[in-house]
């Protein structure tokens, strides 16, 4: 089938590529303490991406019986199409990385059912004013891809993981927890993750008044993924450097980070989600840092922004059905330093510890700014966590603070699957609270 | 279509069973910078089955219709899994019916050559200036076409189509980047391309001059916002906290939410409808087939209403309102809004702004969130005001606020209502939904403003 579009392509296009990807997946979902529903999810499609006089054309389908109107479509693009920078790859030459399990391919509903209900029981038992909501879920995604140049890559993962929340409302005042962990295969730690929320309700228990004004902020690794992690990788992004909207550009090799900030992009790491042995356009995918001992080392590429910036693809291309691939992050990695996340709140008379938060990603990230409303924090005081803030907004710039660290977490932790960081305690974020 | 839903969902051993068929076809044209970075067409063919026993839900969705009835008999598996209480779905009565799009101007008639034309135009004014570093243009146009049948005898057929248009500019000098940009949509009015040249115009220097713009001193200010930004905040404010599958199952958040219970002063009204027509939220039948209504959710300040599906109006005893939306039939509806309104008072701009001497101007909007106790929403432009005047544009700021004190600060509300069309909602990984919203200007008291 695949090979028949691409066959069919070749004879309008100078190159064609052929992306198929297919997913099914079980999720099921508590409310209310209780099982609510069990679902079952089935999608699948191709894209075609043909390139002729050095411009792109494009369409996509979920219909996959559709070959002529796919490539109809796509060649009525062309004319208006972008430019093309790249040739698709043509070497199938990869490093296997693991990201298949058969036991968890294997899961049914009812394992899953077994999975929540025991996680949902557990933390209602133990904290029966709030109400507890939640989704367990299991799948299964392949992606093939085909190419003019001989390409010819395929590769399936499975992926197990859950999302659970805990409200607790009194009167007006709401609090809201939240955990989850997910994984390629059967190795999830529900454990770590009820102790986690359990710590968070316990720290929540009373409200505390916030230390306002410039003070030192501790970020959970759930925090560093929440709030900085955005506009930290938006300057990376082989798009903004080629429109050189990005504030990095120039920056290669420099210093600009505290040199304790090492970060990678690691999609090779065996059964995380995001791993990959190739991204999605065939490029192999390797680990490689984007800051080096806080030097600013490589920026995320796909074929198209390398070949505009005059780089090389960095194998990050992701893609939707519907739309052309881009640059983005697969799995990242910070590496830890020296400083347990006890000494840190033990080391200040002031401060506050960030967890969740409501809004980010709003602002200007491109400039490395965030700023957002604390939805889960706890106030600091003479070393030890006095309560719960409210009404409270944080504020900054993710290069500076990153240049002002004050310490380095010592416990990495899976933040949600893709990313794995320690806490940071940061100098230069603005607190501002209601009265 | 229809003798194929209904012969799938005949017999089944459930106690309610729907099926929902979609297609859909898209064309997007995206410029990053100059140059042109994507043209696209895409098109898309499912379906999903949602069955109810006992309480319990299953739910299948696909993309090839082939096995329907095995499909249907998988969920009706499925919601065997889950139910072990009553099914409880509030009446809704059966309807057949075929609506057609709300078409005032239809993309498909405009040519993809003079589509890519238009935007060309678009581009030249996102550059008008040296200080501009880069722009982003963006268009998309959607048929979607929805066949909709459930084992009470309700089978629908409906079409909409949906044009976006997204235009940003992005300034940079040194170190510091800064963007202005502008979201608008239409239900199946492609004329709205043809009217944003004004608006785009004035991009760019809005973007050159939030570089040279102060930062506000974070802390808490009295806030006027205008019509578009006091939209995007009655959706977060006020609108997700009347959602009633948040509160349904909560006896907590049920005692709060108590219909009844005053939120403001008696100047303020609250609406939400897809009944209203012609507006991106607008529609005739829901994702459940239950007719779109217009529902008052705040009169005089007091709480008289909230938004339903079938199976929380039910559990609540209240009346469904219609308001049970899926973005696409890989997904289960959900209880959402529509087109959410803060309705017009008596004041004007110059009575709100009167007496404050120092405080904070909001127009425009990049986006918003809520926790339902807690919300944000960010500006797209903010000035100082002071003695009573606008005065000096500083950088865009985010606000937030408590949802139960914040509608009570809300002190002043404005003659000058407009609709906001330019935002897509997002709530349990569906997004973006075709919402609009739409408020006069309004003024909040002791408003907690973001910044250095």
């Amino acid at each position: 089938m695949l090979e028949e579009v691409l066959a069919l392509a070749k004879q309008h296009a100078d190159q064609a590529e052929v992306y198929y990807s297919s997913g099914r997946s079980i999720p099921v979902s508590f409310e209310a303490n209780r099982l609510k529903s069990v679902d079952a999810r089935e999608s699948s499609g191709i894209a075609l991406r043909i390139i002729r006089d050095g411009r792109i054309g494009f369409s996509s389908t979920t219909d996959v019986d559709d070959k002529e109107g796919l490539i109809a479509r796509a060649v009525e693009m062309l004319p208006f199409g972008a430019k093309a920078h790249m040739e698709f790859p043509s070497s199938g030459n990869y490093t296997m990385v693991p990201t298949y399990d058969e036991e968890t391919a294997a899961i049914q509903s009812a394992s899953l059912v077994e999975m929540g209900n025991a996680l949902i029981g557990k933390m209602h038992r133990e904290w029966p004013d709030v109400v507890w909501e939640g989704r367990v879920s299991q799948g299964v995604g392949t992606t093939r891809l085909l190419n003019s140049n001989g390409l010819e890559a395929e590769e399936t993962s499975t992926s197990i993981g859950f999302g659970v929340e805990g409200t607790l409302v009194r009167d007006t005042d709401m609090l809201f927890v939240f955990g989850r962990a997910s994984s390629c295969r059967t190795d999830l730690d529900t454990e770590a993750v009820a102790a986690s929320l359990t710590r968070k309700l316990q720290w929540a228990e009373r409200v505390a008044p916030a230390p306002t004004g410039q003070v030192p902020v501790i970020f959970t690794p759930q925090a560093v993924a929440g709030l900085l992690l955005g506009p930290l990788l938006a300057g990376f992004n082989g798009r903004s450097i080629v429109q050189q909207s990005s504030p990095l550009i120039e920056k290669l090799g420099t210093q600009m980070l505290d040199r304790r900030i090492t970060v990678w992009d690691d999609p090779t790491n065996p059964f995380i989600p995001g791993s990959r042995s190739f991204d999605d356009e065939g490029t192999p995918a390797t680990r490689f840092p984007l800051i080096n001992e806080g030097v600013i080392t490589n920026f995320l590429y796909d074929l198209q922004t390398a070949g505009q910036a005059g780089a090389v693809s960095t194998g990050s291309a992701h893609r939707g059905l519907a739309t052309l691939p881009g640059p983005g992050a697969s799995v990242i990695v910070i590496d830890p330093g020296d400083t347990t996340f006890e000494d840190m709140i033990a080391g200040h008379k002031n401060a506050l510890v960030v967890e969740s938060f409501l809004g980010a990603g709003q602002g200007n990230i491109l400039g490395g700014d965030f700023s957002a409303s604390v939805l889960l924090g706890y106030a600091v005081e003479n070393g030890e966590v006095v309560g719960r803030v409210k009404d409270t907004m944080v504020a900054g710039n993710v290069y500076a603070v990153l240049e002002a660290l004050d310490a380095l977490g010592s416990e990495p932790e899976w933040v949600g699957g893709s990313l794995q960081t320690p806490a940071l305690c940061c100098n230069g974020v603005s607190v501002s609270s209601k009265s | 279509m229809r003798d194929l839903i209904e012969s799938a969902l005949k017999g089944l051993n459930a106690d309610y069973a729907e099926i929902r068929i979609e297609e859909r076809e898209t064309t997007n044209i995206t410029f990053r910078g100059r140059e042109l970075d994507e043209i696209g067409h895409s098109t898309g063919k499912g379906g999903n089955v949602r069955v109810c026993v006992k309480g319990g839900w299953g739910f299948a969705s696909f993309n090839s219709l082939d096995d329907l009835r095995e499909r249907a008999l998988q969920a009706v598996e499925q919601a065997r899994m889950v139910g072990n209480e009553k099914t409880e779905l509030a009446d809704a009565p059966p309807v057949v019916a075929i609506v057609p799009p709300h078409i005032v101007s239809d993309p498909a008639e405009v040519s993809l050559a003079d589509k890519h034309r238009i935007l060309e135009e678009y581009l030249d004014l996102l550059w008008g200036g040296p200080e501009i570093q880069t722009s982003s243009l963006r268009y998309a146009d959607g048929y979607r076409t929805m066949y909709f049948g459930n084992t009470q005898g309700t089978y629908t057929e409906q079409a909409r189509t949906d044009v976006n248009f997204w235009a940003s500019a992005v300034a940079r000098s040194g170190g510091e980047v800064q963007q202005a940009s502008i979201s608008m949509g239409s239900l199946g009015d492609f004329g709205l391309v043809h009217r944003m040249h004004d608006t785009v115009a004035e991009l760019p220097q809005k973007a050159v001059d939030f570089l040279k713009a102060p930062q506000v001193k974070g802390g808490e200010y009295t806030v006027i916002l205008d019509p578009i930004l006091a939209g995007v905040f009655v959706h977060e404010a006020f609108g997700h906290l009347s959602e009633a599958d948040h509160v349904y199952e909560n006896p907590k958040l049920r005692e709060v939410m108590v219909l009844g219970r005053r939120f403001g002063g008696e100047h303020l009204n609250i609406v939400d409808g897809a009944k209203i027509p012609a507006l991106r939220g607008s529609f005739q039948y829901d994702e459940e087939g239950v007719e779109a209504h217009r529902t008052d959710l705040i009169r005089e300040g007091v709480l008289v209403g909230r938004l339903h599906s079938r199976e929380t109006a039910a559990k609540m005893g209240e009346t469904p309102s219609g308001n049970a939306r899926a973005i696409g039939h890989q997904f289960p509806p959900i209880v959402r809004m529509t087109n959410t309104i803060i309705e017009p008072g008596e004041a004007t701009l110059e009575d709100l702004l009167e007496g404050v001497k120092e405080g904070v101007y909001c127009s425009n909007w990049y986006g918003g969130m809520t926790s339902m106790e807690q919300f944000t929403f960010s500006a797209g432009e903010t000035y100082m005001v002071r003695d009573g005047r606008i005065a000096e544009a500083v950088r865009p700021v985010m606000l937030s606020g408590n949802v139960f004190t914040t509608l009570e600060n809300l002190d002043g509300v404005a003659n000058d209502l407009e609709m906001n069309e330019g935002g897509g909602c997002g709530k349990g990984g569906q997004s973006p939904l075709p919402v609009s919203n739409g408020s006069p200007h309004i003024r909040l008291r002791n408003c907690l403003v973001g910044g250095r």
